[in-house]
Parts: structure tokens; sequence; C-alpha cells
């Protein structure tokens, strides 16, 4: 396993859509080969801060920075790891994962071995060229995570990938997430709105409070991902901690969708 | 319903299997059917013309059709007034579609584009090109360049319209999704975009195709000496319904070989669907 030796920093980072406020003054660090995940409650931010810090979106004020160095087989420092998986339903599988290698310059046997390595991976050898239509939402994003892993990447967003998924496939991708995340040893950074999957898959877990979000709290979790269990009374303990952070958040955050929608 | 003595509802009794209710609302093809519905109908059309209870004066029954066509083509006179009418929809088809997907690329991408791009649109789709058959005979002359031409802009504009639509129906997450991948925009376009906007092109290729055919036939009853619209034209005025019904039938042939041909176009473009 080689560990990523990149480390993504965010400081500063104000954001709004129109009048309205949504992140302010928040700071990041997601450490090299860690995985930051980032919890709140509904409309606090937590993907718009994705975006900022995948470069998908412009700051209206603060700076994203990447520092390390890369793997020399890395095609894409920063890669996304969709909600809803983003597939082209024109492709199959192995098109899909394709795709994100062919405007690189590497060699076509080359590119099919990564290919194949990946698909095994995420267990889609069998599925390489089945349509996406012909799988399911724990397939599909499978198939987003083996797309993602093919670039070999420095760093890893990756946006509620799990919370299209009903509970039986969440929970077998949330084990295989795990493994996966592990053994790449990228930098990750990881937003959940659900705190069983954040005390899992987090080493750092940080709480933005409800919009404008702001970094509330960070906590950190230092034991390895592989082996950790929901019911570990440890991370059941780290849970209530989370929820009594957002709870409140959450119930206000609640109300003023509610109202808005009044 | 309130219960009667000793806990008992006393509505009506039920006593049976469950019913399936979920029939209908599933209509399938039958190719079979529709061919015996057209084969039938010719038949009646045929049996009410020998009968008499169709007067062939005014329509001839599909035998006679169908002899108009044999010793049309074995003259050579089909062949002759269907290559020109192939010829100018082929040219004024592609011509109007290239152009016209061309610019709804161009308006569906860039901004500057935009907005120009559909104000011009806007302000000249609306007119029917019928309306511009005299004009661009003045302008191209009584020849093939103003019936192209009439072909190609009557094809310009739909084939604008369902190419912006069809990009801007493109779910922006997979756009957002190939950035993300650091895709050169040129391979956004070419693998993202355009297949994205497929299934809304060919679209667009079948009202552009119907759209052709319409104004092949106008523009060459307007002034040309060879096609299926100048042919139609002149057995019209020689009271000739045999060879009239005859060239409206090879009309409603083109259409139904070009339905046919972007029928398996999309079944092979589009397969993935």
């Amino acid at each position: 396993m080689t560990v990523s030796s990149v480390r993504l920093t965010a400081r500063g980072i104000c954001h709004g859509f129109h009048t309205l406020s949504v992140l302010e003054g928040v700071d990041l660090d997601a450490a090299p080969g860690e995985v930051t995940v980032l919890v709140g409650p509904s409309g606090c931010g937590k993907s718009t801060l994705l975006g900022i810090l995948g470069g998908l979106l412009k700051p209206d004020a603060g700076e994203v920075r990447m520092d390390g160095s890369l793997s020399p087989d890395c095609l894409n420092p920063i890669t996304y790891i969709f909600q809803d998986a983003s597939l082209l339903p024109w492709r199959s599988v192995a098109g899909n994962v394709s795709l994100a290698l062919e405007d690189s310059r590497l060699p076509r046997a080359e590119r099919a071995g990564r290919i194949a390595e990946v698909l095994a991976q995420t267990g889609l050898s069998d599925f390489a060229r089945a349509w996406p239509r012909q799988l399911s939402g724990g397939m599909r994003q499978r198939v987003g995570i083996a797309r993602a892993l093919a670039v070999h990447p420095g760093v890893l967003l990756m946006d509620e990938p799990l919370s299209a998924l009903d509970a039986q496939s969440r929970a077998l991708l949330l084990d295989d997430f795990a493994a996966l995340i592990a053994r790449a040893g990228v930098t990750c950074v990881y937003v959940t709105h659900n705190l069983a999957e954040a005390v899992l898959l987090g080493h750092k877990i940080v709480v933005l409070s409800r919009r404008p979000g702001r970094v509330q709290a960070t906590l950190a979790l230092r034991r390895p991902l592989v082996g950790r269990h929901i019911e570990d009374p440890d991370l059941v303990a780290l849970q209530h901690q989370l929820w009594d952070l957002i709870r409140d958040d959450a119930a206000r955050a609640e109300r003023e969708i509610a109202d808005a929608a009044d | 319903m309130p219960p009667t003595e000793g806990g008992r509802l006393d509505g009506p009794r039920l006593d049976g299997p469950v019913p399936f209710r979920a029939r209908g609302f599933a209509p399938r093809d039958l190719p079979v059917a529709g061919a015996v519905t057209l084969v039938g109908l010719l038949v009646l059309w045929q049996l009410g013309a020998w009968s008499g209870v169709i007067s062939t004066s005014f329509i001839s029954d599909p035998v006679a059709i169908g002899q108009a066509i044999w010793t049309l083509a074995r003259s050579g006179e089909l062949w002759a007034n269907l290559g020109a009418s192939l010829q100018r929809l082929a040219i004024g088809w592609v011509v109007g579609t290239l152009t016209g997907l061309v610019f709804g690329l161009a308006v569906g991408l860039f901004t500057l584009a935009r907005s120009p791009g559909m104000a011009v649109v806007a302000a000249l789709f609306p007119i029917p090109k019928i309306a511009l058959v005299p004009l661009f005979i003045i302008w191209f002359g009584i020849g093939e360049g103003s019936k192209v031409i009439t072909l190609a802009t009557g094809v310009f504009f739909p084939m604008v319209i369902s190419t912006v639509a069809g990009i801007d129906a493109v779910p922006r997450t997979l756009i957002r999704m190939g950035q993300a991948f650091n895709m050169p925009w040129h391979a956004i376009v070419r693998k993202i975009i355009l297949p994205g906007a497929l299934p809304s092109i060919l679209s667009g290729f079948r009202i552009t195709t119907s759209t052709a055919i319409v104004l092949l036939v106008a523009a060459e009853m307007v002034g040309a000496e060879k096609g299926i619209g100048a042919f139609v034209l002149a057995a019209g005025n020689l009271y000739d319904i045999d060879n009239l019904l005859a060239g409206i039938v090879l009309l409603s042939l083109i259409g139904l070989a070009i339905s046919w041909v972007l029928d398996r176009l999309e079944r092979v473009l589009l397969a993935w669907r």
C-alpha cells in the first residue's frame, strides 16, 4: 500500500449564492492518507465546500491549497465520487471507467490493465460490458468508485456516495469503501449526513454548523478503518457526541426549510 | 361503519380471491397488426371501387394506382422524377441539417452565441417557409438553387431547436463529472454533450425529414420540370387521377423509407436506452 502524501488545506473559505451566505470562514486540513469526514445539518454547505475543495466552485473568499507529491502514475490529482455516481448511460461499465483514462497519454494496454484492475477491486469484473441501466444503485456507485480509483488520485472527494442507496447496499458498500480507501491510502474528504458512516470511515470528523456553515468542532479518531464495527461502544459514543453537537442546529435547519416551503 | 352487537361489522361480506386490478395502460407494438390494417384498408378500398361505392372518377382504386406506378417505372418517367426529387431532398436536408446542427451547437455551448442566436431563431422560425419560395426564386433563380435553399431553410430552424434542447437536457452533473476528471473541453463536448443530446438530435431528424418532404413538393410545384411535386401538379392539371395518386403514393413511400432508416439509426445509436 502506498499512502498519499498530498495534503489539502482550505483557509478562510466564504461562499454564498446571491444574498444567501452558505459558508463563512471555513478552515479545513485534510491530512495525507487520512479520511476527513464533513458532517452537519441539511443546507450547511457540506457539498458546496466539497465543490470548492475540488475546484468545481469558485469561493467568494479564501484559498484551497494542495501540497505534497503525487505518485508518478497519478492521472488526476483531485478526483470525485458523486452522490448519483454520474455514469454515462450510453457507455458500458468498462467504458465509464475508461472515460477517466482516455485523455491521458496512457498506452492502450496499460489503460486496459487499469480498468481490469479497478473492476476486480470493486467486484465488477463480470459486469464490464453491462449498461448502467442494468445495474443496481449499489453497483452503479461501485462503477463510480472504480472510475475514481483508476486515475490513482492524490485526493479523493466523496459527496454523500451512499445516500441514495438502500440500507443493505449501503452497509455492504460501506465495508468495501473502508477496505478500498485503506488499500488506496489516498487523502479523502467524505461528505455525509449519516453519522454511522462518519464514525466508520473518518480519521477526522469536522462538524459544520447550520447555514452559514462554520467549523463547529473537529473530532479525531485514531484507529484503522478496516475492522471498525458500528456496535463498537467507542464508535457508538462518538456518534452520540456528534449528534449532541448537531441536533439543535439540525432541528433549526429543518424548521427553516419548512418555513421556506410555506 | 359501527360494529353490531358482538363486535361484528355490518357491511358487505367479502368471500373470494383478491381481484387483479392492474390491467391495461401498457400498449405494446404489434407490427403484424399494422401491416394487416394497411392491407385491409387497401382491400376495402379496392372492393369499394369494384362495387361502385367509391367513385373512380374522383379517386382511383389501388390496382389502378399500382398499374400507373408500374407504367411509369417501365417508361423511365418514375425514375427521372424520383431521382430529381431525392437529389433535391438529400442536398437540401443535408445542408439544412448540418448548418442547423452547427448553429445549434454554438447556441447551446457558447454564451455569446446563445441570446443572439435564439433571438434570430425565434424571429424567423414561425415564418412559413413556403411563403419564402417566391423570394428564393428571385434571389437564386428558378433552377435547383432556390429549391435546395427552400428545403435547407425549412430544415435549419427545427434542427437548431432540437440541438439546443438536446444540449440543455444533458444533466449538468455529467458535465461536472467530466470536469472533475480533467477532461478537456473538446472531449466533454464529444463524449458527454453530443451523445447526451443525440436522442433530441435524432428526434430533430424525424421532424426535419417530414418538413423537407412538404417543402420539396411545394418548391417543385412552383417551378420544376422534373420531380414528384411537378409530376403531381401536371397530373392534376390533366385530371389524370391515376398518375396524381401514384405520385402521392410515391411521396408516402419516400416518407416510410426515411422513417425506416431513422428507426434503424436510433436502434443502433441509442441501443443504451
